[in-house]
């Protein structure tokens, strides 16, 4: 019992954090020196590893497809499969659990250290809010360079798919770019950015809450990575469950 | 001023303040006395809102302090500079970033040579060259950091300074600058300072009052030589150590 009382206590924090957030990014001073920073952080931090996984993902997932689709002599329908894939579903969702484990996981030790060291008490005693400060410029680089992240994903994955489809699996070039013209559209793009913006949004605001409530020193501070990476990449998918539901259920 | 008044914290079932009052007059320097752990910082983050009270209240210049929150407080923590006891410099920053900090947030427009004036000027106060500007934190001695963070909370003129163990860490030189920074403080510009110290000596240079913190109370308050005479048994052993040594 106590266990679940303290999840919807967290839950609620985590709410009211976000709302705290909300309200101070609207409040001048604008710090844009602060917010580019940290869209390069979390760009140089992601940027490799999204490239790299979207890659092997588009290269999967061709695979998968020449071999389901090739019982029904579909296999021309591979491209178009891949790009809908990626960009409706693998490109956000992936590129988000990439951004959790490597920028996420650093800004909730980053803030959890300036909580624990009284750098954050320090900030407020000058009078500066350190949601405004601290908090604020994170997640809104986030939001913003998540859908970035997830094209980069999604190009990379449709590059991969069409190496292994095209020269691998020998499907023609020509039916595999049509088919991904003819099937890929802009609501799907759409669809898949929003998810890329949600899930930025999602994933900073519950990095920067631990980080910012961690409490009892280094170790507090390594259970509250912990407790931001696990959240994150549950909430990725619930969110996303919910997204796609909204969208086509 | 700043008025305590009935001001009670607990911390789970740990009482650490039971009913602590006392006046810290405009322009004077109130330096609070008390063994490891007796609540002095759980005390001093009570004046700038860092804690929120069980009970009693904080005013600051007639402002009830410890009834603000979030924009509110902010604003009214403008009058104040805080030096914190692990010194709490953001070791994201070099020196130059975390002394400037303060000036910047208040004067946004600020010229940046006016602003390196400023930082190199502070710094001096603490005995600390231009060399150190371009430093890390964590390149610095423990005394240093406390220093850097001596300049960062003065650096933008406030009009109350609480300092937690200002001098701690530091050798006797130093903490005689630091005393005489806090005394000038107080002469030329009127500051009002509330100082926590281990340091006896140091402790009754720079006091107009002082009170010794123990077993969550006040056990003594008032000028330093009022507080010598006290008859409280933990005071009169606090300071008889200390005394029988010199
Ligand atoms: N955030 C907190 N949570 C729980 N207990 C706390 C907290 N802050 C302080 N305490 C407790 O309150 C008591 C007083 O702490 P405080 O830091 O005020 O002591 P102090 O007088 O400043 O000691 P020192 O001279 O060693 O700095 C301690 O027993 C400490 O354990
Ligand atoms: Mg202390």
């Amino acid at each position: 019992m106590g266990r679940i009382r303290a999840v919807f206590e967290d839950f609620g924090g985590q709410v009211l954090f976000a709302g705290e957030t909300l309200a101070w990014a609207v409040r001048p001073p604008f710090r844009l020196e602060l917010l580019l920073h940290q869209a390069a952080a979390i760009g140089v931090g992601s940027t490799f590893i999204v490239a790299v996984t979207g890659l092997f993902s588009g290269m999967v997932l061709a695979l998968q497809g020449n071999y389901a689709m090739r019982q029904f002599g579909a296999e021309g329908y591979v491209g178009g499969f891949v790009a809908i894939s990626l960009v409706r579903e693998l490109g956000p969702v992936f590129t988000a659990l990439m951004v959790t484990g490597r920028s996420g996981s650093a800004i909730t030790t980053e803030l959890g250290t300036m909580r624990v060291t009284e750098q954050i008490d320090a900030m407020e005693s000058m009078a500066v809010n350190p949601v405004h400060y601290l908090v604020v410029p994170r997640v809104v680089a986030a939001t913003l360079m998540m859908p970035i992240l997830s094209v980069v994903f999604s190009a990379m994955g449709y590059l991969g798919g069409y190496l292994i489809g095209v020269y691998v699996s020998l499907i023609p070039p020509g039916p595999y770019l049509d088919h991904t013209k003819s099937m890929l559209d802009v609501p799907d793009m759409t669809h898949g950015l929003s998810k890329a913006v949600m899930f930025g949004a999602v994933v900073s605001l519950i990095a920067t809450y631990r980080g910012y409530s961690a409490s009892g020193g280094a170790r507090g501070v390594g259970d509250a990575t912990t407790q931001a990476v696990v959240w994150s990449s549950v909430a990725i998918l619930v969110v996303d469950y919910l997204l796609t539901f909204i969208s086509i259920g | 001023m700043i008025r305590i008044s009935g001001l009670s914290k607990a911390f789970g079932d740990k009482e650490v303040l039971r009913g602590i009052s006392l006046d810290v007059e405009e322009g004077t320097t109130f330096v609070v006395l008390g063994a490891s752990g007796s609540g002095k910082t759980v005390l001093l983050k009570h004046v700038i809102g860092l804690l929120k009270p069980d009970a009693g209240t904080v005013h600051v210049d007639g402002m009830e302090i410890s009834a603000l929150s979030g924009r509110a407080l902010t604003e009214a923590r403008r009058v104040f500079g805080m030096v914190f006891q692990g010194a709490a410099l953001f070791d994201s920053m070099t020196v130059f970033d975390n002394v400037a900090f303060p000036v910047r947030e208040r004067e946004r427009r600020i010229p940046h040579d006016e602003l390196l004036a400023r930082v190199i000027e502070s710094l001096r106060v603490v005995d600390l060259g231009e060399d150190v500007l371009d430093e890390w934190p964590s390149q610095l001695s423990g005394g240093m950091r406390k220093r850097v963070s001596l300049a960062r909370a003065l650096v933008a003129n406030p009009k109350i300074v609480l300092y937690d163990e200002p001098t701690t860490g530091l050798d006797p030189i130093t903490t005689n600058s630091v005393d005489s920074m806090i005394d000038q403080a107080k002469h030329r510009r009127g500051v009002t300072s509330m100082v926590i110290s281990h340091d006896i000596a140091s402790a009754f240079r720079v006091a107009d009052r002082l009170a010794v913190l123990y077993d969550g109370r006040i056990a003594a308050q008032g000028t330093p030589e009022e507080v010598r005479r006290s008859d409280d048994p933990y005071v009169q052993r606090f300071l008889s150590l200390w005394f029988e040594k010199q």
